[in-house]
């Protein structure tokens, strides 16, 4: 049954971060903002701003993640948090503890904020509707639960497609690959609608596209070159490894005939358009090297902004589980 | 024992003109047999009388799936709880599944079941024996045997057969002696790893898709193989417009066949799921409201025979996790009157045959002789009020298993007594 946004207070602020599906623009709008103040941050001889000074935020991955987990605890040790690591494999809630009662022990711990990475679809749903219940002042930030989103990804290619492009209203974006398994593309393509973004493209062979992709809001397309045709953005996403042969592809070097991004295809593109990778490439798999080193990409300045975009949302996020007004929102 | 069930509204799905027998008539009971209805047999003393003013007296309800844990899984359910569960509902005849552990694949533990069930003198337990040891799709189970102990039919519960020869010898060995099958049509490898319907919700949410064609491939290989065996098979819970389609051409082409669908799959769809909650994540999955519409439509034109509570206790334990990891299921023995009450008013559907869903057809397809109201027939009856409403709660609902899409919601239809073999078994 549906019930209110889990991830917004009763007066529509964000109280966690869960999805980009159903964000207000306003709110997206905001995140980016905010993180164009923060993004100078990174500047300074001192990286550090006290908006989160004496609280604790507790890095929570189920699934392991140097990058992501790395990038959270910059932003929160540049908002002078205190970060918690905590790497728990996926085997050790199935030995024993279940994921509701790891998170009870946390909170008596005192943490202000959980950054969780799960392997199970809605697994920061179910934190998030937990915490609402025994502590209200926690928030909680999806940095990936299974296929379904990887929000602070996906407000991040945001900022950066707005840094390069300025607008989202004539845009168009192709997002390439593994769109079925991909939390990545979810929160891209929601946040892209949401923006105004009025042609988003995904491409990709029949296995690798979810069912009735369409209802998102996209047009689906099984040959690259005649998708790619004038596009602005190339999303490209990672292929795991697990799925370069078997029931879905044949091989990885058979998908990179068809969907890697090469010079020639990605000549089909606007001459100005940039090319987005999430990380970590496969090189040789979804891109060719000369185009991931070439003036086109802009996959290390979205690293950059990554961290940007967090610090936004994780004092956004702070300031409304505590019943206040952001610093991030006044400013 | 006499007993006398007084000015109700008698409504007999199965007695008369189609759809069935509703006027005010009095039911005369003697032990464990009804002796009249309409007017008393010559000599007729109650020993005790149900005043049913206002109330409807309907047969008993006959559940087609209703777990009661028991042996295994008593931190679940047990037995004690989802009996008075069932009477609570109006059950009064239910078919257990043989998922149990250790699996109902030994006639010792078939015996054990039906005697405790006797000695707790609630709802008449009709087990279906494991058909392949273990269920492990490899072995058959000793049928024969299993009959004698009182197993009704034999059921691979939610572990589809994988190796169609096991599937295919497993029919033609029931078929020697006239015994049913019951299979829950789900192709194994279709459905592997799945959690929703594969459609847009699933696509939506990240959740792995579980495709309508795991049910029709399945229905395909079994109609196929009765056609070769000549084997009877009851498909559990449907759940695809497909599904429907493809079960009602076997049953043109005169197969012996017969189906059924959970209440709930009459009722909610995908959609209900929201932000993953678990109490909808049901096995086979809800489906789309297009696949809905087609089992409601599937139930009104026969195709499916009856619709079951696929009562499925769980505990918060395994509800309270990721919708991906949560035990699929609803608790449902006390809700399949009031929910199909409702089924039928948004399906427009008379109340007798919408009775005769729960009542008559499902013992038909037990080959029992429950469910009406005939001179002879067993005295099970399900009083209810159709108009008085009733909170879901942890603490209104008896079964132990807490676990349904309905928590904190109101059901019109209250069961106002239940009586099972003559003997009143419930009064609210």
């Amino acid at each position: 049954m549906l019930t209110t946004n889990p991830q917004l207070t009763p007066d529509k602020k964000l109280r966690h971060l869960l999805t980009t599906e159903g964000l207000p623009k306003a709110i997206i709008e905001n995140i980016l903002d905010a993180a164009d103040q923060f993004v100078s941050v990174g500047d300074r001889d001192v990286k550090k701003v006290p908006l989160l000074r004496g609280k604790s935020v507790f890095n929570l991955f189920f699934e392991n993640s140097t990058r992501t987990r790395t990038t959270f605890e910059i932003a929160a040790k540049r908002l002078s948090a205190d970060v918690i690591n905590l790497n728990i494999g996926a085997s050790s809630t199935t030995k024993g503890e279940s994921l509701v009662d790891t998170i009870d022990n946390l909170i008596a711990m005192d943490a202000d904020m959980f950054v969780v990475r799960h392997s199970q679809s809605g697994a920061a749903h179910l934190i998030a509707k937990h915490v609402n219940q025994v502590r209200p002042n926690v928030a909680v930030i999806n940095a990936g639960d299974g296929r379904h989103a990887h929000p602070t990804q996906g407000l991040l290619d945001m900022y950066t497609i707005r840094h390069y492009k300025k607008s989202f209203h004539n845009l168009s974006v192709a997002i390439v690959g593994d769109i079925l398994h991909s939390r990545v593309a979810r929160s891209s393509i929601h946040a892209l609608t949401t923006l105004g973004c009025p042609d988003v493209r995904v491409i990709g062979p029949k296995t690798l596209i979810p069912t009735e992709c369409e209802r998102m809001g996209v047009s689906v397309h099984h040959d690259m070159k005649r998708g790619i045709e004038g596009c602005d953005v190339v999303m490209m996403l990672r292929l795991q490894n697990e799925r370069m042969e078997g029931p879905l592809l044949p091989s990885a070097q058979e998908f990179f005939k068809s969907y890697g991004l090469t010079a020639e295809k990605l000549a089909r593109a606007k001459p100005d358009a940039i090319v987005m990778h999430p990380g970590p490439m496969n090189r040789g798999v979804e891109i060719e090297s000369t185009i991931a080193d070439g003036r086109q990409a802009v996959i290390l300045p979205q690293v950059t902004f990554g961290i940007a975009v967090r610090m936004a949302v994780m004092t956004m996020v702070s300031g409304n589980a505590s019943g206040g007004t952001t610093r991030a929102e006044a400013a | 024992m006499k007993l006398e069930v007084r000015n109700g509204r008698l409504v007999d799905p199965a007695t008369g003109q189609s759809p069935g027998r509703d006027e005010c008539a009095d039911v005369f009971i003697e032990d464990d047999k009804i002796v009249g209805v309409g007017a008393a047999p010559a000599g007729f003393v109650a020993d005790k009388v149900i005043d049913a003013a206002g109330k409807i007296v309907a047969p008993g309800l006959v559940d087609l799936s209703a777990r009661l844990r028991e042996p295994g899984y008593e931190h679940k359910a047990t037995l004690e709880s989802e009996l008075m569960a069932a009477s609570a509902g109006g059950v009064t005849s239910l078919v257990c599944p043989p998922d149990t552990e250790p699996v109902l694949d030994e006639p010792g533990l078939v015996e054990m079941l039906k005697r405790r069930g006797w000695t707790l003198n609630q709802a008449r337990i009709y087990p279906l024996g494991a058909l392949t040891a273990g269920l492990k799709g490899e072995k058959l189970s000793e049928m024969v045997e299993l009959t004698e102990a009182g197993c009704i039919g034999f059921f691979q519960a939610d572990r589809p057969i994988i190796d169609t020869n096991v599937l295919y010898r497993a029919m033609q060995y029931a078929a020697t002696y006239g015994y049913t099958i019951w299979l829950r049509p789900e192709d194994a490898h279709l459905a592997r790893g799945g959690i929703a319907h594969d459609g847009e919700v699933a696509s939506r949410l990240g959740l792995a898709g579980i495709p309508a064609s795991a049910e029709t491939v399945a229905i395909a290989t079994i109609t196929t193989l009765m056609r070769d065996t000549g084997a009877k098979v009851h498909l559990a819970r449907l759940s695809s417009a497909a599904g429907v389609a493809l079960v009602r051409q076997a049953k043109a082409a005169g197969l012996a066949l017969t189906a059924d669908v959970g209440i709930h799959h009459l009722l909610l769809t995908d959609r209900d799921i929201g932000y993953f909650d678990s109490q909808y994540r049901f096995s086979p999955p809800l489906r789309s409201p297009s696949d809905r519409d087609a089992l409601s439509a599937g139930v009104i034109d026969g195709t499916i025979d009856a619709i079951c509570s696929d009562h499925t206790p769980t505990d918060d334990d395994e509800k309270n996790v990721p919708f991906g990891e949560a035990t699929p299921g609803a608790s449902g023995l006390e809700m399949l009157l009031p929910l199909t009450l409702k089924w039928a008013e948004q399906a427009s559907v008379a109340l007798p045959k919408a009775l005769a869903k729960i009542t008559s057809s499902p013992a038909d397809v037990l080959r029992k002789s429950q469910g009406r109201f005939t001179v002879g027939a067993p005295a099970d009856l399900c009083i209810f009020d159709p108009r008085a409403f009733w909170a879901v709660t942890r603490e209104t609902l008896v079964s132990q298993g807490k676990n349904t899409p309905y928590l904190a919601r109101e059901m019109q239809g209250r069961v106002i007594h239940t009586i099972c073999a003559g003997r009143v078994v419930y009064s609210a």
